[in-house]
Parts: C-alpha cells; sequence; structure tokens
C-alpha cells in the first residue's frame, strides 16, 4: 500500500504544477477543499498568488496556518455564498469533486465567484477501473482511486465522458484540458486511459 | 517570577482632550480631559511597524502582562504576551490600554469631573466601542505609531478590534478578533440588563451617585455572578463543580452548601473590591450598543487588504460560533482574506483566557505571515 501512496503523491505533485502552469502571476486564488495547503503554499512560493482556502479537518487548517495561508474553517457546500461575483481569478475544485455531496450547485458557484475554475478529479473510466470491474467483479483501486469501499470518502465515481457531457448540457465553456497517467499526460482515448482529469472551466 | 515573563511593569497614563479640546462621542455629547491608562511590553523598533494593540474584555485593564511591583498576580493574558509567547516581546511592541468609561487608571464615571470637583458619577457621558477606539486612536498617535501590525482582543476586546477594523482600515494591517460578535444578540442584551438592574436595585446605588457611601456591593456581587455563569459552559461547571458540597452535609438552610455556590459567591465579593459598579453598567450597555452588521461594517471600503484571523471556541455559548461565521461572512463580502478557527474547547467563553496552546500556535503563525511592507 505504501509504494501505490507514495507514486499518487508523484502524480499529484504533476497535478501542482499543471495547475501552476494555468493561473497567472500574483492571481488571486481560492481552493476549496485545500487540505494541508501544499498546492496553495506552492502557488504562493511560484506565482506570488494571494491564496485562500476553505477546508473543514483542523489538523490539516492548522498545517495551512503554519504554511503562512489564509484558510476558513467550512464547508465547501455553504462556503461559497458570500463571496461577491468574481471575487477570485480561479477557483480549484482538485480532487474534491468526487467527495462533495451537492457537486452541480458547488461547480456552479464556483463559475459565480471565480472568473475560472480548474476541476481535477480521478476518472472512474480508466482501463484498469473498468477491467477489475468487468472481470474481477470488484470496485477498482488503483494510484487515482487508492481507497477500499469501506473507507472511501468518494460518494460519487465520474469519468472523463461525464464530466464532458455536464458542461455542454450546463453551457459551461472547457478553456483546457488536461489528461493524466500515472506521472504523464495522455493524449490517445483519454477517458480510457487517463487516470486523472484536469479542467479549466468558464461561464459560456 | 514565571518564566518568559515581561517582568515588573510599571502603568502609564496619557492625557489628551485637554481644554479648549474636548473627545467628541457618538452620543453626541464630548468629554474632557481624558486619560488613558496602559502599558507597553518589548521594545517599539526605528520604523514602529511591530507594534500590536491588544483591546481588553469587559472587566479587563491595561495590565495585560508581567508583573506590578510586589503582586503575586501576573497580567489578565500573561500567557499569551511576553518573550517567545503568542504575542512574541521580542519581535513585537505590545501595547494594551484601558478602556474609557473603565475604572481602572482611564477616565470613567468614577474619575473626577473637572467641572465639580467629584465623581462624574452618572454624569459621565454614554460611551461606545467607536469611543474607546477613538481614544485608543489617540494614544497609538501619541506614540507616533502610523499603522498597527494588529489589533487583538477577545470578547469586547475583539469587538474593538473589528471597530477599528471598520474605522481605520489604513491603520491596522491584521486584526484578530477572538470569541466575539458584530452586535449583541437579544439574549446577549438580556444578560446585560440583568446584569445592570441587578447593580441598579441595589439601594446602595444611590441613583449612581454612592462615591461618598461606598459601592453598592450586593448588586455588583450579583451582576458578575450572572457574568461567571455565562462565562463558563455546562460542561466546564460540571468538570469544575459537579454536585460537590462545601461542607460533607447539606445545611438545609439558605447559605451556599454547593462548590458551585461558593464559587460565585467569592468571585462577586471578590469582584466589588476591583471594579467600579458604574463602570460596569457604562460597559454593558456599550457593548449592548455596539453594531457593525451588514453595511455598518467598513462602510466606503469595497475590498480591503486587512488580514483577519477570526477565532471562536465551540462550547463558548456566550459569543457562539455562528456570530463569529457572520463576521467571517462579511468579512468575505469585503474581499478580505481571511483565516478562521472554530477551536475545540470545553471552557466556554472563558476559553479565550485558557485554551492557550491552540491560540499560540495559531496566532505565532498567523502573526508570522503578517508583514509591515
Amino acid at each position: 500500500m505504501s509504494a501505490l501512496i507514495e507514486r499518487i503523491v508523484i502524480n499529484m505533485k504533476s497535478d501542482h504544477q499543471i495547475i501552476a502552469s494555468i493561473i497567472n502571476k500574483g492571481a488571486h486564488v481560492l481552493d476549496l477543499g485545500c487540505g494541508n495547503g501544499e498546492l496553495l503554499a506552492f502557488l504562493m512560493q511560484q506565482k506570488k498568488a494571494l491564496v485562500q482556502g476553505i477546508e473543514l479537518d483542523e489538523n490539516q487548517m492548522h498545517q495551512c496556518v503554519e504554511r503562512g495561508l489564509t484558510v476558513l474553517q467550512g464547508d465547501i457546500e455553504s462556503g461559497l455564498v458570500d463571496y461577491p461575483d468574481k471575487s477570485f481569478d480561479f477557483v480549484i475544485l482538485n480532487q474534491i469533486m468526487q467527495q462533495i455531496k451537492k457537486a452541480d450547485f458547488v461547480i456552479q458557484e464556483s463559475l459565480r465567484v471565480g472568473k475560472q475554475v480548474i476541476v481535477g478529479f480521478p476518472n472512474f473510466a480508466h482501463i484498469k477501473a473498468r477491467l477489475t470491474l468487468v472481470f474481477r467483479g470488484k470496485t477498482p483501486i488503483n494510484e487515482a482511486l487508492p481507497y477500499y469501499w469501506f473507507e472511501t470518502p468518494n460518494i460519487r465515481f465520474l469519468t472523463i465522458s461525464d464530466f464532458i457531457d455536464y458542461c455542454g448540457k450546463k453551457e459551461i465553456k472547457i478553456e483546457q484540458q488536461y489528461y493524466l497517467g500515472k506521472s504523464y499526460p495522455v493524449h490517445f482515448m483519454p477517458n480510457l486511459f487517463a487516470q486523472n482529469a484536469l479542467f479549466v472551466i468558464t461561464r459560456k | 517570577m514565571k518564566k518568559n515573563s515581561v517582568g515588573v511593569v510599571t502603568p502609564q497614563y496619557f492625557t489628551f482632550a485637554e481644554p479648549p479640546d474636548t473627545l467628541q462621542l457618538k452620543s453626541g455629547r464630548s468629554v474632557g480631559p481624558v486619560t488613558l491608562a496602559y502599558e507597553a511590553y518589548g521594545k517599539l523598533n526605528a520604523r514602529k511597524s511591530n507594534a500590536i494593540l491588544v483591546c481588553h474584555a469587559l472587566s479587563g485593564d491595561a495590565h495585560a502582562a508581567g508583573f506590578h511591583d510586589g503582586d503575586a498576580a501576573a497580567g489578565w493574558w500573561d500567557d499569551m504576551i511576553g518573550p517567545g509567547k503568542a504575542l512574541d516581546t521580542n519581535l513585537y511592541y505590545v501595547i494594551c490600554s484601558n478602556v474609557i468609561g473603565g475604572c481602572k487608571g482611564s477616565t470613567g464615571p468614577s474619575s473626577i469631573n473637572p467641572e465639580t470637583g467629584k465623581p462624574y458619577a452618572l454624569d459621565f457621558p454614554m460611551i461606545t466601542i467607536a469611543d474607546m477606539v477613538e481614544a485608543e486612536r489617540y494614544l497609538i498617535d501619541f506614540f507616533g505609531i502610523e499603522k498597527l501590525l494588529c489589533v487583538i482582543g477577545g470578547s469586547m476586546g475583539g469587538m474593538q478590534a473589528l471597530q477599528w477594523a471598520s474605522a481605520y482600515p489604513e491603520r491596522i494591517i491584521a486584526a484578530i478578533p477572538i470569541a466575539t460578535a458584530l452586535k449583541h444578540s437579544p439574549q446577549q442584551i438580556a444578560f446585560d440588563e440583568v446584569i445592570r438592574q441587578s447593580i441598579m436595585a441595589d439601594p446602595d446605588w444611590r441613583g449612581g451617585y454612592y462615591y461618598e457611601h461606598g459601592q453598592p456591593e450586593k448588586g455588583l456581587a450579583v451582576a458578575r455572578m450572572i457574568g461567571h455563569i455565562t462565562f463558563m459552559s455546562d460542561q466546564s461547571m460540571e468538570e469544575k463543580f459537579s454536585r460537590k458540597l462545601k461542607n460533607d452535609n447539606l445545611s438545609f438552610q439558605f447559605i451556599d452548601d454547593f462548590e458551585v455556590e461558593g464559587y460565585l459567591r467569592y468571585r462577586g465579593y471578590n469582584f466589588v473590591k476591583r471594579f467600579d459598579a458604574n463602570s460596569y453598567l457604562y460597559i454593558t450597555k456599550a457593548m449592548d450598543y455596539f453594531d457593525l452588521s451588514g453595511d455598518k461594517f467598513m462602510p466606503i471600503v469595497k475590498k480591503t487588504a486587512v488580514r483577519f484571523l477570526v477565532i471562536s471556541f465551540k462550547s463558548d455559548w456566550l459569543y457562539p460560533t455562528h456570530q463569529s461565521q457572520e463576521i467571517v461572512r462579511l468579512l468575505k463580502r469585503k474581499h478580505a482574506y481571511t483565516t478562521y478557527f472554530d477551536l475545540i474547547s470545553t471552557y466556554g467563553h472563558d476559553a479565550f483566557l485558557i485554551e492557550i496552546e491552540d491560540e499560540t500556535r495559531l496566532i505565532k503563525n498567523f502573526l508570522a505571515n503578517v508583514s509591515p511592507d
């Protein structure tokens, strides 16, 4: 299990690098479910970003403050309501969408509060996940979905195709998209071969 | 002497609004001259950019840290202020003043009215939190400090921190309001009114003009007892007193059988020795009048650069978590970069004076990233 976690960390780091390459210098950034603040600290350091995190876990929050981040204790669903329109250049929903109850509401609110929204999530239609389900009859466990069914924080399992459909239906414009394998970008049939996806979306 | 103490400190006094000047108050009335008692710890740097203003709560005073000569008890926030502590006096110049309307060296109802040569008593004008901050602003000007690095306080001290941010956002870099609210709820006003009524119901109060005769002791003691109940939590009272008896048996008389009764009586009667009854009336009223909700907060500012650390405590039912969350909601509307923690504690409202470890961790890290530039 520990080797698996190590590989995930590498994968996440490449996530962070892509996000850092998306945002412009000095951008105002809101990270929903910012965890221990690793990404925000990276953006602050690399891009002189002005960052605000929202997180529920007290221990993770303390780590954020230790990193010099501003972080609010609150849940994501109610965390956005009071921000005026376009308060941030970027709102980040990285590796959190699969865990939130009102996903549509949070995405819509993020699009209101942020000029651009970065959404990152594990692709449930990755070939290994499909094979596991079809041939082994088991819930997939892989680098991007590293949990057993009884301990997973994930409450929804979405795929790259699902997300693209969703954006089409909700008239959301996909500005940029990134597909990631274990530690390399995927260009061919991403819904089959990408473990993680990153989308930059805006309101049409 | 305790470890990491600022050592022996001497209260200082600053007087302003001397004739022909007066301090204009929110009530429309004015007062002068005004004296503020204050203490300061650490060293003000050459650029005067490392000053932190500590604002005290209802019954606090300027003596926040260290020891008065010959005194065994340290200042009221000594655990937070000193070398290496949350407000590190090796780094910061920490100032704390007694509020206007108080009775610990600053001008208040027990001060001598220069017009009559007698204590003001109820001739003293009504004071608001904004007036307290205005007086503090005079003190900060006197120091020649253009910008405070931070204003921090719990309870009524937190109200002052919010008032500073609202009235003088350009003069502070950060604000740390702890266990406080943008306005008193009807429940909070109700407690304050019962507190005031218990003082005013004591015949020794004499309509406020009691100074020749001594304090309305019974009324003030009861007022403080009510206060102490609201500062604790159900759980902290259970842990501290449970139903423990002072003696082994019930007395079947109206005496303080239970430890909690003894505690309240002790606290109440000790308070009489150190606090002026009229000041308690004036200051509770100031807290009830305080209202920075909605558009009243930072009225002319659309976006603020002031950085906030808002802290509440889960067991605080006097200034409950939702009131701090209301502050956070308002700060979001002002695009303020805000850190907010709802800390775990069983101590109720008193937690801001007791939960030193968590507060220290937070405040130290927060301040480390607040820079004057």
